[in-house]
């Protein structure tokens, strides 16, 4: 896909999460919107999936290990295809199928259960570990926080991964840098990232996550990397494209009132028309 | 009916099904916490070794693994010790596993006060009260090598999150006769009687049989029921029994609040409220020593459970 168009329904996505949230009054925008940019570039370009059978069994798998963002996965696989755009606003709503944290179980295109933080990448290792035991070609993308790798179990999944060669793997590192006590280096520092990743034997690469070339070249070394699986450490903002959650902590977890939600939309809206503008279309 | 010539631990039993059921159930991997010696699991690791991982000691993602194999559609056990793979991984099956009702198969083996010189820190005698609170959870205690082989097949067969109790002591065959059948749920009345109920599970089921005959010569006339399913627990037997006796024993390896006795309470609070003693580790901690002196210290031996039963008649 082109940039430009890569650009234009990442603006979309953001403006479904912000539409998700706002209808919930609660969740996760500000991880969902750091992580648009890739939830659209392996949706939209990287991954080998259909939205019409969600279950293919040689797909691609994504596991949200940082679950709490699933409003950037639901709204990613709403404009994908998966379910109607519509539904976002009955998210962490009584009788959703948009569950507050994703549910493989009720909803389309969901390849794991998470929420507990530290857990999905042992998942994401296993399916990895499954194709290579059943000769299958398909690969595994796991989306992880950086303050979810204050979670013991992501190195007791990581040190398995390096050890058993996982090629088929490949970890993403949401670096947005804050979690909901503040910023990740003062609450608990996780750095060095990739001096971990690289210690636990992964092919590392460090990228700007809200920017697709980048993204794409990161992909695709992954893809020709073998024997060890990738980590990919995203610089990526908080909030990112809407003014007032960039970079702020306090967006991790809240919904925004009625005249900051207009704000949003209206922000995303321009970005939208000026994409169209210039070309973008989808 | 009890063969003590033929002694065998359960954790035997798990490891002998596995490498036995491979061929005939091709969809199954058995993954490991560095332990495949003592689950047993490397007697399945030596004929089937490319469905074999052990994944070091990280039980945590052990579960996780085996969660991430089942989305795939295959069926994975996860082996470890009792205390460890109830314990260490709680939350890890609560959310991972029977959250998303995956195919995966818990092995616990060293359940138990019966673990022996390991001590307190590795006899798991909270493991059955853990699994049973989980939704969508089943749990089975197999009493002998015949019950623990038919649970593991029914495993493999049934779809869902099992959790299998195995024992790292060696016990008597109970149930080598033309009539046992297992099924999921179902439990088995070893000795009619119409005095009092015994309902008991795993080790201690050989153990009830021969307090049974010791009653029998002072006439009383105790029923033995195996409840080898924990979960779905067979209400109607429990109550059926009840009704008959008017007075209920359970006795289990494992503490007493929340197994099997916390179950059969349970159950006959809901339909039939009968006076029920409970049997078992008195909410303790364990300690070292032999299997044998501690099933006599903590009075599940066959005089230790005949003297509780005795006491509060």
């Amino acid at each position: 896909m082109r940039d430009i168009d890569l650009k234009l329904k990442a603006a979309q996505i953001r403006k479904g999460i912000i539409e998700a949230v706002y209808s919930a009054k609660s969740g996760h925008p500000g991880g969902s919107l750091s992580a648009a940019d890739v939830y659209t570039f392996l949706y939209f370009e990287e991954m080998n999936i259909d939205p019409k059978n969600p279950q293919m069994p040689n797909r691609d798998r994504f596991v949200l290990s940082k679950g709490h963002t699933s409003p950037g996965l639901y709204s990613t696989l709403a404009h994908r295809g998966y379910f109607p755009v519509e539904d976002l606003k009955t998210f962490r709503k009584y009788g959703s199928y948009l569950q507050g944290h994703p549910c493989m179980n009720e909803t389309p295109g969901v390849d794991m259960s998470s929420g507990s933080l530290g857990q999905g990448l042992s998942a994401a290792t296993g399916m990895a570990l499954a194709g290579k035991i059943g000769s299958k070609d398909y690969r595994v993308y796991a989306l992880v926080g950086d303050g979810e790798l204050q979670e013991g179990q992501i190195w007791e999944a990581s040190m398995f991964a390096g050890a058993h060669k996982l090629d088929n793997l490949v970890v993403v590192v949401d670096n947005n840098g804050l979690q909901i006590d503040g910023k990740v280096e003062d609450v608990c520092s996780v750095y060095p990232i990739d001096e971990k990743f690289r210690a636990f034997n992964f092919n590392v690469i460090c990228v700007d996550g809200n920017n697709f070339a980048s993204l794409r070249e990161a992909f695709n070394q992954a893809k020709a990397t073998k024997g060890m699986p990738t980590a990919i450490i995203m610089k990526t903002f908080k909030g990112k494209d809407v003014s007032f959650m960039e970079d702020k902590a306090e967006w991790h977890g809240k919904a925004p009132n009625a005249e900051q939600y207009a704000i949003a939309v209206s922000e995303l809206d321009a970005k939208i028309s000026k994409l169209k503008e210039e070309g973008a279309s989808v | 009916m009890i063969d003590f010539g033929n002694k065998i631990a359960t954790r035997e039993s798990y490891g002998n099904a596995l490498a036995e059921l491979g061929e005939k159930y091709p969809d199954f991997v058995v993954l490991d916490a560095d332990l495949a010696g003592a689950t047993k699991t490397n007697v399945f690791q030596k004929k089937f070794p490319d469905r074999h991982i052990d994944c070091g000691i990280a039980e945590a993602n052990m579960t996780g693994i085996g969660a991430g194999i089942a989305t795939t559609g295959k069926t994975a056990f996860i082996s470890s010790f009792a205390m460890f793979v109830s314990g260490r991984n709680y939350e890890q099956v609560r959310n991972s596993v029977a959250y998303p009702h995956l195919n995966v198969k818990i092995g616990a083996t060293h359940a138990g006060i019966t673990v022996g010189e390991d001590g307190a820190s590795h006899q798991c005698i909270e493991d059955l009260a853990l699994m049973r609170v989980i939704p969508g959870m089943t749990v089975i205690v197999p009493s002998d090598d015949i019950e623990a082989k038919a649970a593991i097949e029914a495993a493999i067969t049934t779809d869902g999150p099992f959790y299998l109790r195995f024992g790292r002591a060696a016990v008597p065959v109970i149930n080598n006769n033309s009539d046992y059948k297992f099924e999921i749920g179902k439990a088995v009345t070893l000795r009619q009687g119409k005095d009092i109920t015994i309902a008991c599970t795993g080790v201690c089921v050989a153990q009830c049989l021969l307090v049974a005959e010791k009653l029998m010569d002072e006439g009383i006339d105790a029923e033995v029921i195996n409840f080898h399913t924990i979960k779905p627990f067979d209400k109607e037997a429990i109550v059926k029994s009840a009704k008959k006796t008017n007075r209920v024993f359970s006795v289990e390896e494992h503490s007493i609040i929340g197994g099997l006795g916390g179950v059969v309470c349970e159950s006959l609070a809901d339909e039939y409220p009968t006076k029920v003693t409970r049997i078992g580790v008195k909410d303790v901690f364990g300690q070292s020593g032999d299997a044998d002196t501690l099933l006599v210290k903590y009075e599940l031996d066959s005089d230790g459970i005949y003297k509780q039963i005795k006491a509060s008649l």
